[in-house]
């Protein structure tokens, strides 16, 4: 059974005015318990608002959000329980941070729970650990922090609730790329030890094809792609037309293929098309 | 949830109330609300009812739409009725300790009610149909004998489109921060009134620090772009008088004859 899955969900914006607009079309993804399934798809394709039906945020106006097997709105009392449960980043998370210390704002969804004074301790302790905060900033104030330790704080504010399941909106938006790269081994740290389920959303191919075994691809309010990597990248002119990207090593094997270079199919990492290209100089100039 | 609030919001169309000029449909606004106050009869109110049910027509706007607008101020709308009911003169229908109400007070109640609605929802129609860019251009022409006595019109308008551009703004931000908490298990729909009072803090702490942040950001660009006050501004959309204008503004003057008139009427 998949942790959390949505059938058939369909999101219409302002019904019923002259604003009216569908932004989630017959969508139907299973996330399974411990994957980590990246979200991709243009400015505007719906992903930000099919994630806000995950942990019921928006109300679906078809079809059904399913947090372990159950409907989370049929209960209205259970679903701040699936708040809790499905862990919801949003892009720029530093922007909710409104707490006098980091300490508090990161014990703000563990107190919210109503958990003691000493589990919320650990808790804190522990998701500050796993996003990189140390222990001496947690009296500071968290406005007065950079950017990327806000975001860090963020990230961790939900992790302190040990969700089944975390969605994270763009969490490297906007950060240099030293900062891009150790949250994002900070969130597959945390995956591979607590055996949470992930979903990231990127722009970045990139990091997706390096995180993620499996993709969605969203355009235009719909689900147009759901497979590995390897197999989502080798429709790399479907992806171009949807006016996405793929990821630089993908790029680099097209072109090299376009100029008589055999290469095999699957190319998406710079680390496989190392081995690869060294592979060939091998054969090439054998020693 | 919050993205449901229509205040203030405008809806675009190419209605001949959407066309007519901002300057026109102040003054009629103005003109409107004048003869409001002269209504103190039945005929009164119903002229201005019907008026008020015309310019929706006109302008497309939906009765559901125009309603839905009062719902933040419903209170205000009751408790008014609810004080007026109780300061009729006249015999009593009903009495107990200080409280006593005649039908002179359920007659003020019921036309107080309708006043203020008709004075909300007469003002949203000017909303609903003029860009808030428009209008508060047409509020600078209009105001612009003042800077002779050195009102700084200009820098007042411009406050005005700021503080107006910024509404949705706002609103998509407070959204998106209730997002986040609620994410967090925040509520702020249960509890009692001070469970929800402290409940606002998580929201309202990031909105403001949120909004100097804009405001900074937005006098930078504005310092950037060589904004000063007191610059002598041409505008990039002329406003002008056409002729549906000058017939409005007729209609208007009809409207406010019959509105003194009809307060003759009695009852």
């Amino acid at each position: 059974m998949p942790i959390l899955e949505t059938r058939a969900l369909c999101h219409v914006y302002s019904q019923g005015t002259p604003f009216e607009k569908t932004a989630v079309h017959d969508i139907s993804l299973a996330i399974e318990e411990g994957e980590l399934l990246g979200v991709i798809g243009h400015t505007g394709s719906g992903k930000s608002t099919f994630i806000q039906h995950l942990n019921g945020l928006l109300k679906p106006s078809a079809g059904q959000v399913l947090f372990q097997g159950q409907d989370i709105h049929a209960d209205k009392a259970a679903l701040r329980a699936v708040r809790f449960g499905v862990g919801l980043v949003f892009q720029y998370p530093e922007y909710q941070l409104f707490e006098e210390t980091v300490f508090r704002d990161i014990a703000f969804g563990p107190k919210n729970m109503g958990l003691g004074e000493a589990e919320i301790r650990e808790r804190v302790y522990e998701a500050a650990s796993f996003v990189g905060v140390g222990g001496e900033l947690m009296e500071a104030s968290p406005l007065e922090l950079s950017g990327g330790q806000k975001r860090r704080v963020a990230i961790a504010g939900v992790i302190a609730m040990r969700p089944r399941v975390l969605i994270l909106d763009e969490p490297t938006a906007g950060l240099d790329p030293a900062g891009r790269e150790s949250i994002l081994a900070n969130i597959s740290a945390f995956q591979r030890s607590t055996g949470a389920a992930v979903l990231l959303i990127s722009h970045s191919m990139d990091d997706i094809a390096r995180f993620a075994r499996r993709m969605a691809v969203f355009h235009e309010g719909r689900l147009v792609m759901d497979d590995s990597p390897a197999r989502v990248f080798d429709r790399a002119d479907e992806l171009k037309q949807m006016g996405l990207t793929v990821p630089m090593a993908t790029e680099i094997a097209l072109a090299l293929r376009q100029r008589g270079v055999e290469l095999p199919e699957s190319v998406y990492t710079v680390k496989y098309l190392k081995k690869l290209l060294l592979e060939r100089r091998g054969e090439a100039r054998p020693c | 949830m919050l993205k449901d609030i229509t205040l203030g919001q405008y809806f675009p169309g190419d209605t001949l109330i959407h066309r007519l000029d901002p300057r026109t449909k102040l003054i009629w606004l103005v003109g409107y609300i004048t003869a409001l106050f002269l209504a103190h009869n039945v005929w009164g109110y119903a002229l201005m009812l019907g008026v008020l049910v015309l310019e929706a027509a006109l302008g497309r706007i939906r009765p559901k739409t125009l309603l839905s607008g009062l719902k933040p101020l419903i209170f205000i709308v009751i408790f008014t009725a609810i004080i007026n009911l109780f300061y009729g003169s006249g015999e009593a229908l009903w009495e107990w300790w200080i409280f006593r109400i005649t039908a002179d007070g359920i007659r003020r109640a019921v036309f107080m009610a309708l006043r203020i609605m008709l004075l909300i929802c007469g003002s949203f129609l000017l909303t609903y149909t003029t860009s808030p860019l428009q209008l508060t251009d047409g509020l600078e022409r209009l105001l612009e004998p003042l800077k002779k006595l050195r009102v700084p019109v200009s820098e007042l308008a411009m406050m005005m489109s700021i503080a107006l551009r910024f509404i949705p703004t706002l609103i998509e931000e407070t959204d998106k921060i209730m997002s986040a908490q609620k994410a967090r298990g925040a509520s702020f729909d249960t509890g009692k009134l001070t469970e929800r009072a402290r409940a606002l803090v998580p929201l309202l702490i990031p909105l403001f620090v949120s909004a100097f942040r804009r405001a900074d950001e937005l006098a930078t660009a504005m310092e950037c772009r060589c904004y000063h006050t007191g610059g002598q501004r041409t505008r990039m959309k002329q406003l002008v008088f056409a002729r549906r204008d000058i017939l409005t503004l007729l209609v208007l003057a009809g409207l406010l004859a019959a509105a003194i008139v009809l307060r003759g009427l009695g009852t």
